[in-house]
């Protein structure tokens, strides 16, 4: 390639800012959040002014938000988690499990052991899709199907209730700090550390890079099998923190609870951008990607459109996303040919 | 990579005997491969629980078995080539929903009858496979992508008609003649087109020029395109057998259970998956047989039946599913990677060490 292609920019660093911005994928997803807000508001101002709807409005999507986050850095390794929901139950159910052994349990102790407990799944993900190297696929599935099954097994009809929560945690679920719900600023957390890792940091760009193209980043010489792994336990161990909030947010906790999830958690990274080839897109993309998913949801119904029809339209969400995609990626590079050629 | 085929076309028995598949003779091609261990397997699995799981030899287990595992072993059948090409559908058992769905709607609340019912749906059914097959074949789109789009909208498709309604009261005759006995053997007529549509995917796939396409494409998209493979067609037309067959299986199921609601036939897809796989179908495409995957599907079959005459919960059956299907994967890919390590006679070390590429191969790279 000539060096003709690449000069370094005129403009100043705050037009550009602002051109990356206006231009990003993001913003439009940012535009029909903001329209769906609107919308809905304008039919029913409850929607969110309204102390109930504004803490929904945030609260909703705060167990999607962490699982979205997760799913995004698998996805742009060119991998997929789909066992994130048998991950989230099995978590929701132990954190019962732990309250009823001792309703005096630290919080904080719950929550580092959802960490714990989704980071061993990850793991036990990752090791077999590195060292076997089988497609994450089918490996998440079949522990998809492992997990939901041994906690069944485990479990049977029996069900965590309220009662089975002690206060100070139930509490934590609705919580909130200047009208914002604790359990969504914990995300925001989340997703604003994360976000920043794949954005600056040498191994979030390795992740990128091991999306685009593994074998070339192999024979680049990045530890692409670590970096996978890593990517793995993370993803796990957010689901793990999910399954936390879960039991906080709703107090109850079964054989079933997350199951499908999974497939909201992929909608929503597809959604926000990220190519389900890996090697791009970004976290923000993937958690904004979750407010409009679950937001959606929420005003279905006040849109005078029946809730049953809320899968079908997240379906077609899904996949008119991926078409949107897929033209500005032809177009950018038709541009980028032509940009060669008249080098 | 091995056997692909019995026979052996005249053009790779030629002289240079270099192709990996053709360093062994006859019989072991025949016995030693995935296909051959998948069918033992399930010979293994049928006596031993012939012998000790008690009321497996009675008159019901078969006739049961048939009747629930008819409607994966269907879908099983165009899964198949379909993953044989590198693609995959996940929205196969929301086909099957909205199939369901409709041909409820049609009978139960419009009074149609249900042949012409059954052939508004598997024409729906048609359809929406035919849209999977345009989005993957000429939009360029990951097939996993769109399908785990469409799995979501054709689902949200059936709720939407049916909403939270459960509709029954199919009319009498035709709702029983899928479960009906075939004279006085074992088994439920629905085997019979389900036998019928086995020979024509068999022939379809390992015997006409088309299947032999479809192998390509598994090896590569481009060089099948390059030898003449109409790639986009056999994609689209994939598809759509796959959304009419899922279809059919809607209708069935829909017939059987003389109801529908909206979760009817929810997670088939990852049975009929995982039938696939177990029936040594590679995931990353290129290899694979029919009598495999029949093997595969009817195995898990045997074993759901048998654990659940032994007592076990389904979530017994689905962690051994789960566990199949990862040990299924891992072997398919990592053992040729051993034996490749291991000294072979008359073939060059550099023909043998053709392994997948690493990282997710399912999701071809679109020209």
């Amino acid at each position: 390639m000539s060096t003709a292609t690449l000069h370094p920019s005129q403009e100043s660093a705050a037009t550009r800012v602002v051109q990356t911005l206006l231009r990003s994928r993001e913003l439009a997803i940012v535009i029909v959040l903001a329209l769906i807000l609107v919308v809905a508001t304008s039919r029913r101002s409850s929607f969110v002014f309204s102390a109930d709807g504004w803490r929904d409005t945030l609260l909703a999507p705060s167990i999607l938000l962490l699982l979205a986050v997760g799913q995004m850095v698998v996805v742009v390794t060119r991998n997929v988690d789909l066992s994130v929901g048998s991950t989230l139950g099995i978590t929701a159910y132990a954190t019962g499990k732990i309250f009823v052994a001792n309703p005096e349990t630290s919080v904080v102790v719950v929550f580092v052991a959802g960490l714990a407990i989704g980071a061993v799944v990850g793991a036990l993900n990752g090791l077999l899709v590195t060292v076997f190297k089988v497609p994450a696929l089918v490996i998440t599935l079949g522990t998809m199907y492992v997990l939901r099954g041994a906690l069944t097994h485990e479990v049977g009809s029996d069900r965590m209730t309220a009662g089975d929560y002690p206060a100070h945690f139930e509490k934590l679920g609705t919580q909130q700090v200047l009208t914002i719900p604790v359990l969504t600023i914990i995300a925001l957390v989340v997703v604003g550390l994360v976000g920043y890792y794949l954005h600056t940091a040498r191994g979030g760009r390795e992740l990128y890079a091991i999306g685009s193209d593994p074998d070339a980043a192999d024979l680049y010489g990045l530890p692409s099998g670590r970096r996978v792994f890593g990517a793995f336990v993370l993803c796990g161990a957010l689901a793990g923190l999910a399954g936390v909030f879960s039991a906080a947010r709703y107090a109850t906790a079964f054989s079933g609870t997350g199951s499908g999830i999974e497939l909201q958690a992929v909608a929503a990274v597809v959604i926000g951008g990220v190519a389900i080839f890996g090697g791009s897109g970004t976290v923000w993309g993937a958690a904004i990607g979750a407010f409009l998913l679950i937001t959606i949801n929420r005003a279905l119904p006040i849109l005078g459109i029946s809730e049953f029809w809320q899968g079908a339209v997240v379906g077609a969400l899904i996949i008119g996303s991926i078409v949107l995609d897929r033209v500005l990626s032809v177009r950018r590079t038709n541009k980028l040919v032509e940009a060669r050629d008249h080098a | 990579m091995s056997t692909l085929t019995k026979e052996p076309t005249p053009a790779a028995a030629a002289p240079a005997r270099t192709y990996p598949s053709y360093s062994r003779n006859l019989l072991a091609r025949l016995l030693v491969n995935r296909e051959a261990a998948v069918i033992l397997g399930l010979v293994a699995v049928y006596l031993y629980a012939l012998g000790n799981v008690p009321f497996f030899d009675g008159p019901l287990t078969m006739y049961n078995l048939s009747k629930e595992y008819a409607p994966i072993l269907l879908m099983a059948l165009p899964m198949t080539l379909i993953i044989i090409t590198g693609e995959i559908d996940l929205s196969v058992a929301s086909t099957l929903g909205a199939s369901a769905a409709i041909t409820g709607v049609l009978v139960v609340e419009h009074d149609l009858s249900v042949p012409v019912a059954a052939l508004v749906a598997i024409g729906v059914g048609a359809l929406l496979g035919a849209l999977n097959g345009f989005f993957v074949a000429y939009v360029g789109l990951p097939s996993l992508a769109v399908t785990i789009g469409s799995l979501a909208l054709y689902r949200g498709l059936a709720e939407g008609l049916i909403q939270d309604k459960r509709i029954a009261g199919f009319p009498e005759g035709w709702q029983d003649w899928p479960t009906e006995r075939i004279g006085d053997s074992q088994y439920p007529n629905i085997v019979i087109p389900i036998a019928v549509l086995i020979v024509l995917f068999a022939l379809l796939l390992h015997f006409t020029s088309f299947g032999r396409g479809v192998f390509e494409i598994g090896l590569s998209d481009e060089a099948a395109h390059f030898s003449g493979v109409n790639v986009a067609r056999t994609k689209l037309l994939l598809f759509t057998l796959s959304g009419a067959v899922a279809a059919l299986a809607g209708v069935y199921v829909a017939l059987k259970a003389n109801s529908v609601a909206n979760d009817t036939g929810n997670g088939f897809e990852l049975k009929v998956i995982a039938g696939v796989l177990l029936g040594g179908v590679s995931i990353f495409g290129g290899r694979g047989a029919l009598h495999g995957v029949v093997a595969g599907v009817l195995l898990i079959a045997v074993l759901n039946s048998a654990l659940q005459l032994d007592g076990q919960g389904s979530e017994v059956i689905q962690i051994i599913i789960g566990l199949l299907l990862v040990g299924s994967v891992i072997a398919s890919n990592f053992l040729p990677r051993i034996r490749a390590l291991l000294p072979r006679r008359a073939v060059a070390p550099s023909a043998t060490t053709k392994t997948p590429a690493t990282g997710d191969a399912t999701r071809k790279v679109s020209q």
